[in-house]
């Protein structure tokens, strides 16, 4: 018997080709999987249930089929990016009215925010939910979204993401824990104030390259506390609170041990 | 009292004899022991807001000696390089910059303990304008400017200036996309002077903004020619502080005749030189643990370019904010020229007017006063009511700027509207003023009158007596001498009677008009006042209040104390 063959009956070959084959389906489905995450994401989502959702939670303020009201605008067609952004970060469904809708804890599950995506994409096409692969920030290039993002946001958010007031109570919100999916959504959207950017303007792999960039903002911040990144203002405040009043604190002490 | 003698003990002790030896050479030679033993016997008054100055003046120490390490590493020039693939941050890699603001990436990511220079250089550098603006004011409450002391003002004064000046340009070095926005301000400021405006801004910036040449000129201002100023200035500075002696606070035995305090050396050498260890250590650790200025951030410079939240450092931020609280319709054009009141009138204006009024106010408070006298007793603010409301309203001003400058910062973090941020700074800034000037003054007033109150009838003790007759008083404690001396001790100057303009028969008289304006802000600054004690009124006041049973001060000495102590000048 060959020694092949013999390796071939040995006891833990059967298990060995079980591990193999996971393996490689295991592998197979990695692969494919974020090319399909799109589809997968609304195929597994139920347009039905999403409706049923969708008139007990927001058609009071957007109507009934979402046609829109006097409260609040149409959504057909505003496609299931714009409803997985609105929903998965809280600002829907709106509660008080303020200068603008605010983001709060999530009311429905991610499954319940893809069916409601699911069920207003029948009503008419609009920008989809993106993939993983595109939303991936190893993928993109930080230096080119730093100067993607000093060119379209900082105005707006602040150079690094931090947030800036807008005008009339209006506030461009602080960036450091939105998701790269939210992130994506956000620009393809243009929410209220903030301007959309159409595969046009910023082409996806420019909006994976902003997402690369925030995400590098994250890490341990070379100087030391990074003081919110408010910039000068708040460095000015540090100086006069810790410094300065440290050391009037000492000059203090030192002149109170005199006469 | 005066504690001259304190030093005469240790100049008994035993020396080791290499030191004695090294004393002894250069006594022979530089006369050392004339100038130890003149040190020795200088008194400097101790308090703690007479260190304030010197935490300036060690900053500005700690600025000079991490300065020289950044300019090792720096490179001043605006040349366009790519940032290398390989280098940190992974931000900037292959991005186009000068090569200013790539040496400044690189001094603060790869050269060792660079960054921690970067950041103590700028934490020195706030703390340092920061620690001379309080100096400044203690030295403005106080009245520590009056005469001889109006030139170090002028002196000081001038390093303020200076001091903004070293910190645009330092500010301006890295070549980020803040400091090009200071930039960019600076030009349009420049440009917005009439007539001249574009061909400063063409002289400044040596052709169209931003040009190259801009980087290279303020790295020589920053590092050579301003704070040569400033440490030629310093040194003059010190040495009338040395040369007219330190004032001091009111108490006893303490006149403008006299220095009582401690001798120069050892005690005060030997504290403030702890102290400049204590200011280095702070500095230090603020550098190590906070982070200041990350240029990497902002990425270079780029003239599109303006991102939220882009403000100044502290001390040009009432700059920014006067820019921002100027309503924007205020630009006309005249025959073809454009006349920027929105622009002028906020950064050359108003700045104009404040500096003037910090800068001249010694010498319009001494053309108030008339006094010829000279002062080495401060004063406590209190008694110097209108003074004391004018520095409060002038605070309230800045503060109002500075707010200004962080409006959109107030507007996110306090969830309020700009635009409504904006309006009501636009009227506190010429009403908060007006405000906190009569309720400083009020305040001061009725503090003197306390001090009248407590002077007469001592303090209260919260102990309440019957008498056998059934009648109730609260049992008052008298003053020691210590505390009467520092609350009657102070002069009080009252309206100034000039001649009237016209004399019986209505000819006007020369100097008239003049002399009329003096008049009138005269009265404005010592028409509400409180008189101190006299003497006579204690007397009185004592021989009437024999029901308080705790015993009354020594009566001769207390008198005569009062007499010696009143204001002697005019
Ligand atoms: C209280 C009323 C109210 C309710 C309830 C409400 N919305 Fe809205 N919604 C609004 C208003 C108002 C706007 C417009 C806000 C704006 O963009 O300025 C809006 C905007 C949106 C948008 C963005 C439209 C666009 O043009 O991008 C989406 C998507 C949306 N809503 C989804 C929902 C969903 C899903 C629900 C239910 C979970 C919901 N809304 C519930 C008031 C409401
Ligand atoms: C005109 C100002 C403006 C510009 C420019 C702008 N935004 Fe926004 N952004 C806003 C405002 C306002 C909101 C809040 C919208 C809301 O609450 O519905 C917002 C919200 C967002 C959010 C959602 C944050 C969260 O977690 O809730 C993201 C992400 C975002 N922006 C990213 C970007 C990016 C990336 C760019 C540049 C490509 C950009 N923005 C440009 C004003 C702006
Ligand atoms: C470069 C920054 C400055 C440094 C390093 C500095 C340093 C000092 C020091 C060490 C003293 C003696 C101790 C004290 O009274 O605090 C002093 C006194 C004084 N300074 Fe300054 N100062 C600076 C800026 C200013 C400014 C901006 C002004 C006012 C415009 C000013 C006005 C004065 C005056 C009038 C005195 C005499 C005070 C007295 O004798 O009571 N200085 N300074």
């Amino acid at each position: 018997m060959s020694a092949l063959a013999r390796s071939r009956r040995h006891r833990f070959a059967p298990m060995l080709l079980l591990a193999f084959a996971l393996l490689v389906v295991g592998g197979a489905y990695t692969a494919l999987a974020p090319s399909s995450a799109q589809a997968d994401a609304l195929d597994n989502a139920d347009a039905g249930k999403g409706e049923a959702l969708f008139i007990a939670n927001c058609a009071t303020c957007h109507g009934p089929g979402a046609v829109g009201t006097d409260l609040a605008p149409s959504l057909v067609g505003v496609g299931p990016a714009a409803v997985h952004f609105q929903v998965t970060t809280g600002r829907m469904p709106m509660q008080a009215s303020g200068p603008q809708a605010e983001a709060k804890p999530p009311q429905f599950s991610e499954d319940e925010a893809l069916d409601m995506a699911a069920y207003i994409a029948t009503l008419g096409p609009g920008p989809s939910i993106p993939t993983e692969e595109q939303v991936d920030p190893a993928l993109g290039s930080a230096p080119n979204g730093m100067l993607l993002f000093r060119v379209n946001c900082a105005m707006c958010h602040n150079a690094v993401g931090a947030g800036g007031a807008l005008t009339e109570g209006k506030y461009a919100p602080s960036l450091m824990n939105s998701s790269p999916t939210i992130i994506y959504e956000a620009m393809l959207t243009g929410p209220q104030s903030m301007p959309g950017f159409n595969d046009a303007t910023l082409t996806p792999d420019e909006k994976r390259d902003i997402i690369a960039f925030l995400m590098e903002q994250r890490g341990t911040n070379p100087g030391g506390l990074s003081l919110g990144s408010l910039g000068p203002v708040s460095e000015g405040v540090w100086v006069f609170v810790v410094g300065l009043g440290a050391l009037i604190g000492c000059a203090v002490w030192i002149g109170s041990r005199s006469s | 009292m005066t504690s001259t003698t304190t030093s005469a003990a240790t100049t008994e002790q035993a020396v080791p004899a290499p030191v004695a030896a090294t004393v002894d050479y250069l006594d022979r030679r530089v006369g050392l022991g004339f100038a130890i033993r003149g040190l020795a016997r200088k008194l400097f008054p101790d308090h703690w807001s007479f260190l304030l100055g010197e935490i300036a003046l060690y900053s500005f120490i700690v600025l000079i000696l991490s300065g020289i390490f950044l300019t090792m590493f720096f490179v001043p020039s605006m040349a366009e390089v790519h940032y290398p693939e390989n280098a940190l941050p992974v931000t900037m890699q292959g991005v186009e910059m000068s090569e200013a603001f790539a040496s400044t990436l690189n001094l603060s990511f790869h050269v060792r303990g660079g960054l921690l220079m970067r950041q103590i250089h700028h934490w020195a550098a706030l703390m340092f304008v920061g620690s001379m603006v309080v100096h400044m004011l203690r030295v403005f409450f106080t009245g520590a400017f009056r005469k001889p002391r109006e030139l170090n003002w002028v002196v000081g004064f001038t390093m303020l200036v200076l001091s903004l000046l070293a910190g645009l340009t330092g500010y301006s070095l890295p070549d980020d996309v803040l400091s090009g926005n200071g930039l960019r301000i600076t030009d349009g400021v420049v440009r917005s002077i009439p007539i001249i405006g574009a061909y400063m801004s063409y002289m400044v910036f040596g052709g169209e903004f931003p040009g190259t040449e801009v980087i290279p000129r303020m790295f020589t201002l920053h590092i050579l020619l301003i704070p040569g100023l400033i440490l030629a200035l310093l040194a003059l500075h010190l040495f009338l502080v040395f040369w007219q002696k330190h004032t001091q606070y009111p108490g006893p035995g303490r006149t403008d005749k006299n220095v009582v305090g401690y001798p120069l050396l050892p005690v005060y050498t030997a504290k403030a030189g702890g102290f400049f260890f204590i200011v280095f250590g702070v500095l230090a650790l603020m550098g190590a643990t906070m982070s200041i200025n990350s240029v990497w951030n902002y990425g270079p410079f780029d003239p599109a370019l303006v991102s939220a939240g882009a403000q100044p450092d502290w001390y040009m931020l009432f700059l920014e904010g006067s820019l921002r609280l100027m309503p924007g319709q205020t630009e006309f054009v005249i025959l073809g020229w454009t006349l920027s009141l929105n622009v002028l009138i906020p950064a050359v204006v108003v700045p104009g007017l404040l500096f003037t009024f910090l800068g001249a106010y010694p010498f319009v408070e001494n053309a108030i006063t008339k006094d010829v006298g000279e002062h080495h007793v401060l004063d406590r603010p209190r008694n110097a009511a209108t003074r004391t409301a004018l520095g409060t309203a002038f605070l309230s001003v800045f503060f109002v700027l500075l707010v200004t400058g962080a409006n959109d910062l107030v507007a996110t973090h306090f969830g309020l509207s700009l635009n409504a941020i904006t309006l009501v700074l636009r009227v506190l800034i010429f009403v908060l003023p007006v405000v906190v000037f009569i309720v400083t003054k009020r305040v001061c007033l009725s503090l003197q009158r306390k001090d009248r109150e407590v002077v007469l009838h001592g303090h209260e003790t919260g102990i309440v007596r019957r008498t056998a007759d059934g009648r109730f008083y609260e049992v008052h404690k008298p003053l020691d001498e210590y505390e009467r001396w520092v609350r009657v001790g102070h002069h009080v100057y009252r309206p100034l009677e000039l001649p009237p303009r016209e004399d019986a028969r209505g000819v006007r008289r020369p100097g008239g008009r003049a002399d009329g304006i003096r008049t009138r802000l005269s009265r404005f600054f010592f028409e509400d006042r409180v008189e101190p004690v006299t003497p006579a009124e204690l007397a009185a006041a004592q021989s009437h209040g024999e029901h308080d049973e705790l015993p009354a001060a020594p009566e001769g000495s207390s008198a005569a104390e009062l007499a010696g102590t009143r204001g002697t000048s005019h």
